[in-house]
């Protein structure tokens, strides 16, 4: 191997059929979908399912759907570019629309939870649903009223009693809760104590079906960006499921050991360089439409001047566009990690803190450089502003990617550095 | 397909000026600033790591590996890490030699490269900067204009690496003024030509070990055969550019030594009964720090990769180049911070690298991968 920023040609191929995909059948009905906040692009979804089989990235899912080989496999002979796929694909759809390909179907943070740590099993039962003719969504429910990032602070508890989990909490913020439970015949993966004694260590993912009894969508939320996605809070009055719905072992066998919180907490290893290229692909939309604007306006950016020659105006956009790349390039480094079977944890933060504030940023520049062409609901500017926002809140917020990042740089455990 | 993996040669290389740096550089650096001069002993042992030597073909008695910017900017950022002085002192001469061995006559390369695979450090010297506050490269006010068989250079140059040390000077001056990069070429200059005047050494923030000199020209005479590429001249923004990814490279190493200091110095100073990097105020620092040495480095070898691709990289170049400087800057300058006093005291390192950071906002030219 060696240095290479080329592409395989499969990936462009992707690269370009989901670009004109975007472009041609996301951009044109962005706003609509932002301005009739609840209402679902049920044609394009159908087509998606239709087109995708569900897999394509599902926002989340990337490489959920190219049945890959149990875990993380050594060295073999040709290496995966999965990972990479789903980046380079993600940003191609993001740069379409964030709130409506976050609405998109598939297996979502939910899915990856089982893919990660369900038995074969489970994702043969649970996981097939998304390949089928119709839209089904998969979801994931951590976050609670009282616990953000701060998960060990998890209260919603799950009590075995014979052959059932009974759980009983409140959950909130669930991406595509309605999409997956009340619009297809999806699941959500409730994360829950069994022993709140054991803090982290009790804290276990268990898949729950649409349609449980006990289980039910209490809000809708109303939000500033991603209008089209779904977000909702769950409660859960006792809700029973079956035993074999907890993904990894029900044992809380140490209390020092977190191992099972921390396979499912791998995920993130794989999301958050999603999460950065979401936040790419709506960075790049913003500088893109800078960029256009400014050449019918008939205004060169003078590259490779001395800066402090360039306008205030070049000056901005050269930043934006090297804290774009550069954003880019964390996060190709990330999921080109993962692809090769190398611990990527600390390049998955630093993407996704890099990505997150870089293209918050971007986008509120934008719309400053853009003046009333960037404030004015005619163009999609100021949507992009208000989407990439979501990109340093959730999956961990930017203050989160930077403990972790701080951590592993420091050499520091989590008590060590709060 | 995308991959982020070094190869063979370049780890090696990596490895290499990595000890390189750790072993001699850094030891020095210190006393090497407060002295303003370079220890030779470590530039002769520098030089034979055959970086330079290293890409120029046999056919001109180097040892013949393909020039890659890759591999320089890997190198480079190896000696950015052990010292800054030192590695602009050590690469100095590769700006006459790789804007020759990349835009020269084969009648220029014959006559300049061999000089440069020898076992023994040979200087050379490139006069870009000029001083003014607003200095741009593709505004340059030294020109060269054509007399018979003569080309007459005019005008001022500052940040001239080795002037007094060097048998030959690469100057760069618009031989169409007002035509922007496209209007600037290179000549190849022996030092000591009439209308060649170097000043006294320059003192500067940063860089302090490394030799530099104002140089004026007053109607200087070179033959037609001084100029680089001949006839046709050379394209200037490339070899801007080149520069470019060097100084990058080397704000990169630096940077990254700045921030293995403070991680150090963070878990090891003990504040209110606990390390300093236990407070979120400093933590954060240091990972935004880490971000962006990694960020940076990305950004630099990418833009050397298209390079060696013979893709368009200029532009890739300046948003590195003025990505580095920023982050260099910011990076040391949290260095020194996150010391607080002892940040402050010429005993730390950090002070030193802060006024190095500076230095690449107006470093252009100097070193070339």
């Amino acid at each position: 191997m060696t240095i290479d920023f080329e592409l395989s040609p499969r990936i462009k191929a992707t690269k370009n059929m989901i670009h004109m995909f975007a472009e041609s059948a996301i951009r044109p009905i962005a706003r609509h979908y932002d301005e009739n906040e609840h209402e679902k692009p049920w044609d394009l979804l159908n087509m998606v399912q239709k087109f995708m089989g569900g897999g394509m990235a599902g926002a989340f899912g990337a490489g959920g759907e190219e049945k890959k080989p149990e875990g993380e496999e050594p060295k073999e002979k040709k290496p995966r570019e999965t990972n990479l796929a789903g980046a380079v694909t993600i940003e191609e759809i993001f740069w379409g629309d964030a709130g409506i390909a976050l609405s998109f179907p598939g297996p979502g943070l939910g899915g990856a939870a089982v893919q990660a740590s369900g038995t074969p099993e489970q994702k043969e039962k649970f996981l097939a649903r998304f390949s089928g003719d119709k839209p089904v969504w998969g979801a994931m429910a951590i976050t609670e009223p009282e616990a953000g990032s701060d998960t060990a602070n998890i209260k919603t508890t799950a009590v075995l009693d014979g052959d059932e989990w009974v759980l009983n909490g409140e959950k909130i913020f669930v991406t595509s809760g309605k999409s997956a439970l009340e619009d297809s015949e999806g699941f959500v993966v409730v994360w829950a104590t069994v022993d709140r004694s054991a803090g982290r260590a009790g804290i276990k993912p268990f898949i729950v079906e649409h349609g449980t009894p006990g289980m039910q969508i209490t809000k809708i939320e109303d939000k500033m960006g991603i209008r089209c996605s779904d977000t909702v809070s769950i409660s859960f009055m006792d809700c029973r499921i079956p035993k074999e719905n907890i993904l990894g072992s029900p044992e809380v066998v140490d209390k020092t050991k977190t191992e099972g919180f921390k396979k499912v907490m791998a995920t993130f290893d794989a999301t958050r360089p999603l999460v950065a290229a979401m936040a790419i692909g709506v960075g790049r939309a913003a500088l893109d439409f800078i960029k256009e604007t400014l050449k019918e306006e008939g205004v060169e950016l003078r590259y490779g001047i001395n800066p402090h020659r360039m306008t205030s105006l070049e000056r901005d956009i050269m930043q934006m566009e090297a804290d774009l790349k550069a954003a880019r390039l964390l996060t190709w480094r990330a999921v080109w990690m993962l692809d090769n079977g190398l611990r990527n944890d600390l390049q998955a933060s630093m993407a996704k803190a890099k990505a997150g504030l870089a293209v918050t940023r971007i986008t509120q520049k934008a719309v400053e450089l853009m003046g009333p062409l960037g404030y004015s609901r005619e163009y999609l500017l100021e949507k992009w502003m208000r989407d990439s926002k979501i990109n340093d809140i959730f999956e961990g917020t930017g203050q989160i990617q930077l403990l972790v990042t701080a951590r592993r740089i420091l050499g520091f455990t989590r008590e060590q550095l709060k | 397909m995308v991959s982020f993996e070094l190869d063979d040669e370049q780890k090696l290389v990596q490895e290499t000026v990595s000890s390189f740096a750790a072993d001699l550089m850094e030891p020095a650096m210190r006393e090497s600033d407060e002295s303003g001069e370079v220890p030779q002993e470590v530039i002769a042992k520098g030089w034979e790591l055959g970086l330079l030597g290293g890409c120029i073909p046999e056919e001109y008695e180097g040892f013949g590996e393909e020039l890659s910017a890759l591999t320089g900017v890997i190198a480079l950022e190896e000696l950015g890490w052990g010292d800054l002085s030192m590695a602009m002192h050590l690469m100095a001469p590769s700006v006459l030699a790789i804007s020759v061995l990349d835009q020269g006559t084969e009648d220029q390369k014959k006559q300049y490269l061999p000089a440069f695979c020898g076992e023994e450090y040979k200087a050379a010297s490139s006069a870009l900067v000029e001083p003014y506050y607003n200095f741009c490269p593709s505004v340059m006010r030294a020109v060269a204009e054509r007399d018979g068989d003569e080309y007459v250079i005019n005008g001022k140059k500052c940040l001239v690496p080795l002037a007094k040390e060097s048998d030959h000077m690469l100057v760069f001056a618009a031989t169409n003024p007002g035509m922007g990069f496209s209007g600037v070429d290179a000549f190849i200059v022996p030092v000591g030509t009439k209308g060649m005047e170097i000043g006294d050494r320059e003192k500067n923030m940063g860089i302090k070990a490394l030799a530099t000199y104002p140089v004026n020209f007053k109607d200087c005479r070179v033959p037609l055969v001084c100029r680089l590429g001949g006839e046709e001249g050379c394209d200037f923004l490339r070899l801007l550019s080149r520069s470019r990814l060097a100084l990058a490279a080397l704000a990169v190493g630096m940077s990254r030594r700045a921030l293995e200091h403070s991680r150090d110095y963070a878990t090891q100073r003990i504040a209110f009964g606990e390390p300093i990097g236990s407070r979120q105020a400093i933590a954060f620092m240091i990972a935004e720090m880490a971000i962006e040495v990694d960020a940076t480095r990305l950004l630099v070898w990418e833009a050397a990769w298209r390079c060696d691709k013979d893709m368009d990289f200029e532009k890739e170049a300046a948003l590195a180049k003025n990505y580095a400087a920023d982050m260099a800057m910011m990076v040391c300058d949290r260095g020194v911070q996150i010391m607080g006093g002892h940040g402050y005291i010429r005993d730390n390192p950090v002070e030193l690298w802060f006024r190095n950071a500076r230095g690449f906002a107006t470093f252009e030219g100097m070193v070339m991968v």
